[in-house]
């Protein structure tokens, strides 16, 4: 009963498809004709959606492409060094080598990928000497390295196989949305309503409103997306619960687009996840069979499918706007909000919600088991649990589940078994665009309400942790450099904003900086969080405006004398 | 639509649901800066309000992050603070952000005083540029004879997207690559001669930078002039008689025709003609072409072709279409060959030695006298050391600057006369310079053509004004003449589909003009060119038709004269070989 949409609809696939076939791995003139007559899309269109993505490309490459980690993580671990080294080789003939943003392989940083293989980046010269190598593949991918305490998304993890749908079953699977099926939309919009779960990617926006708002929009169509781009450096809890129990995010999508009245959902999956791509297909085609997707599910009126978007290296495609841009063929640029996706004007001009992963992954739990349950896990405005990606100067580094409300020193110790070297010096909490934490405010407990009384939030639930020994000035460089690439360069805030960041930071790391620029920085910093188009600019300066604030002193070591 | 109440600036004010932040202000008092915001390109209705550039963002309690006001609607409550110090900072470093990579070559600048980036930082007060940042150095694209692309001085406002896309649906002009490289380039990287530009010039007006700017052509006409052995003629199109004052502080829409002339004179021209004249000539062709093909059973409707933008739209969009185009030449390029055939003759001056510069409101007349195949001149003679019929293309900014160079006391000049021969220009030749105009000019005279009586009234108000799509009939000795007039491209694109659908079938004469308002409007006018001032040089156009005492082409005395002693007839052997042209299927490349 599986609907086929054709990928004439999905263009990134349909790219992402003749670029694989072709032979040089890149998209060639004459295949981009093909692409424009079979599609209807004209040519510079295809032209201006594939110059906007980096794993696109227009000229020719050679056989394997490596792709280079040069985000936080991977930075941390010393991968300058190695890219320094492959920047220049003259040989590698059977190789091109890409720099790229995060990986989603932190905690095996430094890192990289041989085309669909990660590796690390340590071995990434072995094996351009001797290609044999790469067919092992080096690092372990889906038993990342798992720690919790109370979990309820990771619970079961060790006891299924991620690609059968039977052991998912077996585990409860499938029950929440059997539940919802059999109650009226509006009832499993007020469970999650009552259960006040916020969303996980970052911007902890309520979902049960969201839902409630798409629901009471007019339009018959209607759309929910789940947003796999995890782009955030140093983030990879996403591609943990995706690797591991990929049914949880199509249960949770199959039950949302029963609340809000949707008939097809889609999970936007970041480029860099092939395994992620390969379970949830499997997951996604065994759902099929077991008739849990399809048309006329369980005997219900209630039809649903879901389809896999590839994306291609954007992180600015993690941002729900531009994510629906992506989506529809075009170049990942937010759009203005008001209006909001769920409201009207989302996806193909239709109603429309983005969840976030882990935000659908806690879904079928919490109709299963009621908002009551749910609501007793974590603290006051933060239920259920949260996962972490904890990566940085630590002696473990991994994924760790646990209810809101623990205290990041406790999560430091118990979980990542405390700083490693020398002492602590401060934490970038919820990715490069969280937010700084000081020594001082790590008795902090990880939840909405209090770390917003210290500026911060949970954001991506990524933790990186810096011991004293770290030149910050560095570290913010290479978040800085991060933000100037991913930028999409519409507005001026932060097409501008984002490299004269780069420049002045770059300026104090070679000895020239002023207590003039110091200023200059933190008026840009400013402008951009409260003047720029979308959130990517607004949260860019997050971690170089607090570190103005909180850290002053890292500054004026390099301040000229 | 309901009423919502906001508080702006302490002061509460009452405006229509789904009113931007900067209208609600408007209607306070307030005037919030922009600079990528336009309310309308070209025309009214065709907004462009993507909120890139940052300068109008205010702030809005129990918001986080600053609002753009260009493009968010008010909502009922809310608390908006146009000028708090915060916002105010926020502006000045988005300018100054936009500056650091900015070549500030200001005095230099084509637009130096006309530029919105300049004038705008002036009004914010911005004095110093902090951030310092590299220039761009991307390479200049001059492959256009019209328009010259400066990357390095764009600041991705994307209006010209705009223009080019909504309004005229050309649509040459793409965003490219991401990040701090982002730039708007023609479509798929290749100059701009390569796309299917149209070189309309609508990017030029809406443009607040000088990143796309009219090619300039001044220093060819100094040179002429001062060549004694050349004897240079200048014609002045019917839009330029109304819109040239305005840069020298008169008001939109003044008739400056005698000033005009004074001031070419004063800059040395040996004689002046006026383009009215060969608009005269030009509805004595088409109309008794229209009249041919409506007694021959030709291809009906048959389009108008004085606006040298839509036939470059036509030859790329509707090849297929080329057989409804007039085949009489433009007015521009009827009187270049006249100018090098039949005035030279009659003065006795060698016709290599004459050089004819023209004075258009259009960036497109510059590539159309650029077609190969406009050197009739040359043909007629048969001498190739004639080359073009037409030499130089002024837009009427370039003249503007020359008139500014030479020192000319504009606005102080007393009126003068054209010279003879090709000076005369009557009312109907006058309101080619507005959208239905050519079409009232030929319904003048072709009713009394065919019908032998004389009209009683001579306006025509079914073809006048701003609406895109205009139409009219008339009764003709039996024939009722049903005419379509539209104007701005994305207009003609609609016609164009039903002609091709077939469903205009009935229709005689259909007139287009490139540019919103008409030649008024053209991409070479002056700068700003918005809706009012194209309202009001409208106004003007028609105001000068009624004051004229002739306002019927073939009354003309000048164009009787060059059929009794040169032309004999319309459509005649010498018409064809000076007066009529060819079309170039382009299509899709």
């Amino acid at each position: 009963m599986r609907k086929k949409t054709g990928s004439s609809r999905l263009l990134l696939n349909f790219l992402h498809e003749v670029q694989n076939q072709s032979p040089e791995k890149y998209l060639k003139h004459e295949d981009l004709l093909k692409v424009s007559k079979a599609t209807g899309i004209p040519l510079w269109r295809l032209y201006s959606t594939a110059s906007f993505y980096s794993m696109f490309s227009l000229k020719p490459r050679k056989k394997h492409i490596v792709r280079i980690c040069s985000s936080l993580a991977c930075y941390l671990e010393g991968s300058e060094k190695y890219i320094n080294i492959f920047k220049n080789p003259e040989c590698y003939d059977k190789y091109t080598i890409e720099e790229s943003s995060c990986l989603g392989l932190c905690a095996q940083a430094p890192s990289a990928m041989v085309d669909e293989i990660p590796v690390s980046l340590r071995d990434v010269e072995g094996i351009l000497r001797n290609p044999e190598k790469i067919k092992k593949g080096f690092l372990k991918q889906g038993s990342e390295n798992f720690k919790s305490f109370n979990p309820v998304i990771m619970k079961n993890i060790q006891e299924i196989n991620p690609e059968s749908i039977e052991d998912y079953i077996k585990i409860g699977g499938y029950e929440g949305f059997k539940k919802a099926v059999k109650m009226l939309p509006e009832n499993v919009i007020d469970i999650i309503k009552n259960s006040e779960l916020k969303g996980r990617g970052g911007a902890g926006f309520p979902t049960g409103l969201k839902w409630e708002t798409a629901k009471r929009a007019k339009d018959k169509i209607k759309y929910i997306i789940c947003n796999a781009d995890e782009g955030e450096p140093g983030t990879f809890k996403d591609r943990a619960i995706m690797e591991n129990n990929p049914h949880l995010v199509i249960e949770g999508l199959l039950i949302g687009g029963y609340a809000i009245g949707a008939k097809r959902g889609f999970i936007y999956l970041r480029g860099e996840y092939s395994l992620s791509h390969n379970r949830l297909s499997k997951a996604i085609d065994s759902a099929y069979e077991k008739g849990f997707l399809g048309r006329n599910i369980l005997g219900t009126d209630f039809s649903f499918d879901i389809e896999i978007i590839t994306g291609a290296g954007s992180y600015i495609c993690g941002e729900e706007t531009a994510l629906i841009e992506s989506i529809e063929g075009k170049r990942g640029q937010a759009r203005n909000r008001p209006p909001f996706p769920p409201e009207c004007c989302g996806l193909w001009g239709k109603p429309t919600v983005v969840n976030n992963v882990e935000t659908l992954a806690n879904i079928p739990f919490i109709v299963k088991n009621s908002a009551n349950w749910f609501k007793q896990i974590g603290v006051d405005g933060s239920y259920g649990t949260k996962l972490f990606s904890i990566i940085g100067d630590v002696n473990w580094k991994g994924v760790v589940e646990h209810p809101f409300g623990l205290p990041l020193s406790e999560v430091i110790d118990k979980f990542a078994e405390g700083v490693k070297g020398d002492r602590l010096k401060c934490i970038i909490l919820g990715g490069v665009s969280g937010s700084l934490i000081i020594p001082e405010e790590i008795q902090t407990p990880v939840d909405f309400k209090s770390l917003a009384k210290i500026g911060a939030g949970p954001g991506s639930g990524s933790i990186i942790v810096l011991n004293s020994s770290r030149n910050l000035i560095k570290v913010l460089k290479n978040i800085a450099y991060f933000f100037r690439h991913e930028s999409c360069g519409r507005c001026v805030t932060c097409r501008i904003g984002t490299h004269q960041i780069y420049n002045i930071i770059d300026k104090f790391l070679s000895g020239n900086g002023t207590h003039e620029e110091l200023k200059i920085l933190e008026n840009l910093c400013l402008t951009m969080s409260s003047a720029s188009f979308c959130g990517l600019g607004q949260t860019a300066p997050n971690i170089i405006y607090q570190s103005l604030r909180k850290m002053r002193n890292e500054w004026e070591k390099f301040i000229r004398r | 639509m309901t009423d919502v109440t906001v508080t702006l600036n302490g002061q509460k004010i009452t405006v229509p649901e789904g009113t931007t932040i900067l209208k609600a202000a408007e209607k306070a008092g307030v005037k919030i800066p922009t600079l990528c915001y336009l309310e309308n390109v070209g025309l009214k209705g065709i907004k462009h309000d993507v909120g890139v550039c940052k300068v109008c963002v205010v702030e809005v309690e129990g918001k986080q992050d600053f609002v753009s006001s260009c493009n968010t609607p008010v909502e009922n409550g809310m608390v908006i603070w146009t000028n708090t110090p915060k916002v105010l900072a926020a502006r000045k470093l988005n300018l100054e952000m936009m500056l650091s990579e900015h070549h500030l070559n200001c005095p230099t600048c084509p637009k130096n005083g006309i530029c919105e980036l300049q004038s705008l930082c002036a009004e914010l007060n911005v004095r110093v540029i902090r951030p310092r940042g590299e220039k761009k150095t991307l390479p200049i694209d001059d492959s256009s004879p019209s328009i010259i692309r400066n990357p390095n001085k764009c600041i991705v406002c994307q209006r010209c997207i705009t223009a080019c896309k909504v309004l005229q649906t050309v649509d040459a002009l793409e965003l490219y690559g991401n990040g701090y490289d982002a730039i708007v380039r023609p479509k798929g990287g290749v100059p701009l001669i390569e796309t299917q530009c149209v070189t309309c010039g609508q990017c030029a007006l809406v443009c607040p930078t000088a990143a796309i700017v009219e090619t300039d052509d001044t220093w060819k006409v100094w040179e002429a002039i001062a060549d004694p052995d050349k004897h240079v003629v200048v014609q002045t199109a019917p839009a330029t008689h109304v819109t040239i004052g305005e840069a020298f502080g008169l008001p939109v829409g003044t008739d400056i025709t005698g000033k005009m002339v004074a001031s070419l004179k004063r800059l040395g021209f040996d004689a002046v003609f006026d383009t009215n004249w060969s608009a005269d000539l030009t509805i004595m062709e088409e109309g008794y072409e229209l009249i041919h093909r409506i007694k021959t059973g030709g291809v009906l409707p048959q389009f108008t072709s004085c606006s040298p933008g839509w036939i470059k739209f036509c030859e790329e969009f509707y090849p297929d279409l080329i057989p409804h185009i007039s085949t009489c030449k433009s007015p521009q390029q009827m009187l270049g060959p006249i100018a090098k055939t039949y005035y030279a003759e009659k003065k006795g001056i060698n016709p290599e030695n004459i050089f004819v510069v023209s004075v258009m409101p259009c960036t497109a007349k510059k590539y159309e006298a650029a077609r190969p195949e406009m050197n009739a001149a040359s043909k007629y003679w048969n001498n190739p050391k004639i080359t073009r019929d037409v030499d130089v293309v002024l837009t009427s900014r370039e003249l503007i600057r020359m008139i500014r160079e030479a020192g000319i006391d504009f606005a102080n000049l007393p009126d003068e006369k054209y010279d003879p021969i090709m000076g005369e220009g009557t009312g109907a030749a006058q309101i080619f310079g507005a959208t239905g105009g050519v079409m009232e000019a030929a319904l003048r005279t072709a009713y009394e053509v065919v019908t032998g009586k004389t009209l009683e009234r001579l306006d025509f108000e079914d073809v006048r004004g701003m609406k895109d799509i205009k139409e009219a009939s008339v009764n003709m000795n039996k024939v009722t003449v049903k005419v379509l007039v539209a104007h701005c491209l994305g207009a003609a694109r609609q016609l164009m589909d039903k002609v091709r659908a077939g469903e205009l079938k009935d229709y005689h004469f259909i007139e287009i003009m490139a540019c919103p308002g008409g030649c008024i409007g053209g991409g070479g006018q002056p700068i700003p060119t918005t809706v009012e001032e194209r309202q009001n040089r409208i106004k003007g156009i028609y105001e000068r038709d009624k004051k004229l005492p002739i306002r019927k082409s073939h009354e003309n005395p000048e164009i009787q004269a060059i059929y009794k002693e040169f032309l004999k007839e319309p459509l005649g052997y010498k018409s064809h070989q000076l007066l009529h042209t060819h079309y170039t299927p382009r299509g899709k490349k």
